[in-house]
């Protein structure tokens, strides 16, 4: 019965093929604007670490003083050198690493080559394993080589295809704004979206270049980037940042259970009235314990022009299935004469109404397929867009079924009423009218 | 006018005339709304940054290497430049209008607690060539002299002796008008003297609430970030281009000039900042275009499905002496009828839609001309769109009313 359904349609789709076309077109146009707008946002607001984001934590705590409290009332994201290096050594969670981001200058040693700029992250040795972060060659590094500010660096495959062309520089030296560090380890590549760690690197960074330890980078003074935010005396240079009123340091911790993030809740507020007592806090504000996903939602990640983007979009769409309605209702009243035949010849009405179903389900999937090509070529231009996050915009297979799924909904959604307003027409009359 | 028997004759298309309607409502709602957005982000765009923008080039510099002092290299640098030929005047700085990066704190008049009643300001550093360089006016008081540029470190606070600033910062500093030679305050137990103001000038981020809000200080900051501001001589720019890189190596190689944002012409600074600005009001044009295209598509569809289904009628009508001209005015004020029903429902909608844009996306609220424009396009668009069908009919021959099949 389908197939002979599925013949009809196609007789009946091809008698007007302008009105078809101008239908498939709408649905393209609407699809394929809602499928670019969509598959954006699906990539910025998207996991960046699916498998453990939420065993991920922010552990926040408040040391300023009352004169800037009161002009930024958010809980700080990052945390004092001191207070990081106390929760740090505590270990309380199950994997933490304390870390600060820069940009540095890499100095090839071959002469003809110009120096350049690359991202860093100069953490504690627990980063790798906090994040699940992949190695293509070699480990990490050690609590002892954090301890001795040893001159170690693991380094991104991409700045090991740059610096020894792809030859697994383990053993090498890289120079890093100035100090030799032997390179110990090659990441697989690996760049979380958002760049939920440091958003203050810019919220669609990529992974960093090359990774050392914290206590080395700050041995060597290399230059410090993404936020800070001082009160009281503030910071006055470079090598007192250590005991500066400034929060400037990431913090992340790894807690599995409920009963893990309840303890480590109660050991921050043990910690921050430690330091209140002792009169280093001046005021006594209860710790909180953030979430991975909560702080992006908190930190409005994904950029405003693109949920208008999104809404945009729908409404296009809405429009666009709005004209395909009233094409279809032109399109099967028209054929009322066909319809009152072959009700006289005793077809019910409910065969003829799945009929002109059938009818608007191929308009849904070619409108999906064209528009699938639209999407495709539209994504294809957000690419060349210069926003960090345009790069990213790439059609997956979940978006890719989507596309069809909405498409073919929506034309279905938009055949029943013509559909069904047709399959009443009474056949007497219109056998009679004409 | 013959508008009774058109009511009653939609009456029996319920259907097709809702559809039109609530069609021409969404596409009003949704093409004013993005009209008034693509005007917004082209005002924007547009917006003057104080500077005259011709013949400048910038350079984004990093120094590489291990020394900590870079301060003599930087003079070396400005030195360098100043004696290409082609230079007008240069500087060295941290910040430009458009640069979309730097320094911003909080100014005020009295050196007591900070809470709340200072302006912020973003800071420019520079020296007695920086307002030259830049272009703008100094409409008060004098220029730096070299002899009051001084160095200073690192994490230093910058608050120097003596500060030029806009006549924005002056006028809210001091309302009453007589800024110039008041002192200030930038931070903490640091008075700052405005020896000059200038007419206008911008910040270097395109999305803050204090856009004229600029102190130009006589300062040289010693870090490895530095952008030197160029003027070249008229017809001298493209020459400086090529050549800045080349002379800047020339003098030492402990340097990396990014390769996109290294060395840019003015021209090249604005087009980039408002890149995004750009993109959003040409998506917008666009959507809007189609928008009415689909639209018009669908009126012409649904329009001469409706001719077809009434020739018989149209041919009575005709049989009994309505003229050609007749038919087709029928069929404009029956469009007519059902756009201005649209068009009423989309003046709600889209007044809806902007309160809604103005609450969860901080945008300004659609400006009723915008909406005025947006009836008129779309009522002209249902006319437009209905002339062929409408045609159709009038032409369509008394014969067909005696016609059975």
């Amino acid at each position: 019965m389908f197939a002979y359904y599925l013949d009809m349609a196609l007789r009946s789709l091809g008698r007007s093929r302008a009105l078809t076309a101008l239908m498939i077109a709408a649905v393209a146009l609407g699809i394929g604007t809602c499928m670019v707008t969509l598959t954006v946002l699906h990539v910025v607001s998207g996991d960046p670490l699916p498998e453990r984001s939420s065993s991920l934590y922010l552990p926040r705590i408040d040391p300023r003083d009352d004169s800037t409290a009161s002009a930024s009332t958010a809980m700080p994201a990052q945390v004092t050198w001191l207070d990081g290096n106390n929760l740090l050594r505590a270990g309380r969670a199950r994997q933490q690493a304390l870390m600060l981001g820069g940009q540095v200058a890499i100095e090839p040693d071959d002469g003809d080559v110009e120096s350049f700029i690359a991202t860093a992250r100069y953490t504690s040795m627990g980063f790798f394993d906090l994040f699940g972060v992949p190695f293509l060659h070699g480990t990490g590094w050690s609590a002892a080589d954090d301890e001795s500010r040893a001159r170690v660096a693991v380094i991104s495959s991409a700045l090991d295809e740059r610096l020894f062309h792809g030859g697994n520089g383990i053993g090498r030296t890289v120079r890093v704004g100035g100090v030799p560090l032997r390179v110990i380890g090659v990441l697989a590549p690996w760049r979380p979206v958002p760049h939920f760690y440091d958003l203050g690197m810019g919220h669609f960074a990529g992974g960093e270049d090359v990774y050392l330890p914290l206590s080395t980078a700050r041995a060597a003074l290399l230059p410090r980037g993404g936020g800070i935010e001082c009160w009281g005396k503030g910071s006055t240079t470079e090598d007192l940042m250590e005991t500066a009123e400034c929060t400037w340091l990431q913090f992340w911790v790894r807690l599995d259970s409920a009963a893990d993030v309840a303890a480590y809740e109660r050991f921050l507020d043990g910690y921050v009235h430690e330091q209140f007592s002792a009169g280093r806090f001046r005021r006594n504000r209860p710790a909180e314990l953030t979430g991975l996903m909560a702080y992006l939602d908190e930190r409005h990640v994904v950029p405003g022009d693109l949920r208008l983007q999104v809404w945009l979009a729908f409404g296009f769409l809405v429009v666009c299935l709005a004209n395909t309605v009233g094409l279809m209702l032109a399109k099967f009243m028209r054929r009322g004469m066909d319809i009152g035949v072959r009700r006289a010849l005793g077809a019910s009405r409910g065969s003829v109404f799945a009929q002109l179903l059938t009818e608007a389900g191929i308009i849904g999937l070619a409108g999906g397929l064209v528009g699938l090509l639209l999407a495709l070529a539209g994504l294809a231009l957000v690419r060349t867009r210069p926003d960090h996050y345009a790069q990213l915009a790439r059609l997956d297979l979940s978006m890719l079924a989507i596309t069809f799924a909405l498409s073919i909904t929506a034309t279905l959604l938009a055949g029943l009423f013509p559909a069904w307003r047709a399959s009443r027409l009474p056949p007497g009359m219109q056998l009679k009218s004409q | 006018m013959q508008i009774r028997p058109i009511l009653a004759a939609l009456r029996r298309h319920k259907a097709g005339t809702i559809l039109i309607a609530l069609q021409i409502a969404l596409t009003l709602a949704i093409v004013c709304n993005a009209l008034f957005i693509v005007h917004d982000r082209i005002d924007r765009v547009n917006r003057l940054t104080g500077m005259d923008e011709r013949n400048v080039v910038t350079v984004q510099n990093r120094y590489v290497g291990s020394t900590t002092q870079f301060i003599p290299q930087m003079k070396t640098d400005v030195q360098a430049i100043r004696s290409m030929p082609g230079v007008e005047s240069a500087y060295v700085t941290n910040a430009f209008p458009l640069r979309r990066g730097g320094w911003s704190t909080s100014v005020q008049r009295t050196d007591q607690d900070r809470k709340g009643e200072g302006v912020q300001s973003a800071l420019y550093f520079g020296d007695e060539q920086t307002l030259k360089t830049l272009g703008v006016r100094l409409i008060a008081g004098r220029n730096f002299t070299p002899a009051e540029v001084r160095s200073f470190e690192l994490q230093e606070s910058p608050a120097p002796a003596q500060v030029i600033v806009t006549k924005a910062v002056a006028d809210k500093l001091f309302p009453d008008g007589d800024a110039l030679g008041k002192v200030v305050y930038y931070y903490k137990g640091k008075p700052s003297t405005i020896i000059g103001i200038v007419d206008k000038l911008t910040v270097p981020w395109i999305d803050v609430d204090f856009m004229d809000n600029v102190t130009i200080m006589p300062l040289l900051h010693n870090s490895t970030y530095q952008f030197f501001v160029v003027r070249t001589k008229p017809g001298q720019q493209d020459a400086v281009f090529k050549s800045i890189a080349n002379t800047l190596y020339g003098t030492s190689r402990m340097r990396v000039l990014p390769d996109k944002t290294g060395v840019r012409t003015f021209e090249m600074v604005r087009s980039k900042a408002y890149e995004a600005d750009r993109g959003m009001a040409i998506l917008m044009t666009i959507v809007s275009g189609v928008l009415l295209l689909i639209t018009a598509a669908g009126i012409v569809g649904l329009s001469s499905f409706w001719v077809g289904q009434r020739r018989k009628q149209i041919g009575v009508r005709r049989a009994l002496g309505a003229k050609r001209s007749d038919i087709l005015s029928y069929f404009l004020t029956e469009n007519f009828l059902i756009a201005l029903g649209g068009v009423v429902l989309g003046v709600i909608l889209a007044v809806g839609m902007s309160q809604w844009m103005f609450t969860h996306f901080e945008m300004k609220r659609l400006s009723l001309t915008y909406v005025a424009a947006g009836v008129a396009i779309l009522l002209s668009l249902g006319q437009l769109a209905v002339l062929a069908p409408a045609m159709k009919a009038s032409r369509v021959s008394p014969v067909e009313a005696t016609r059975s099949v």
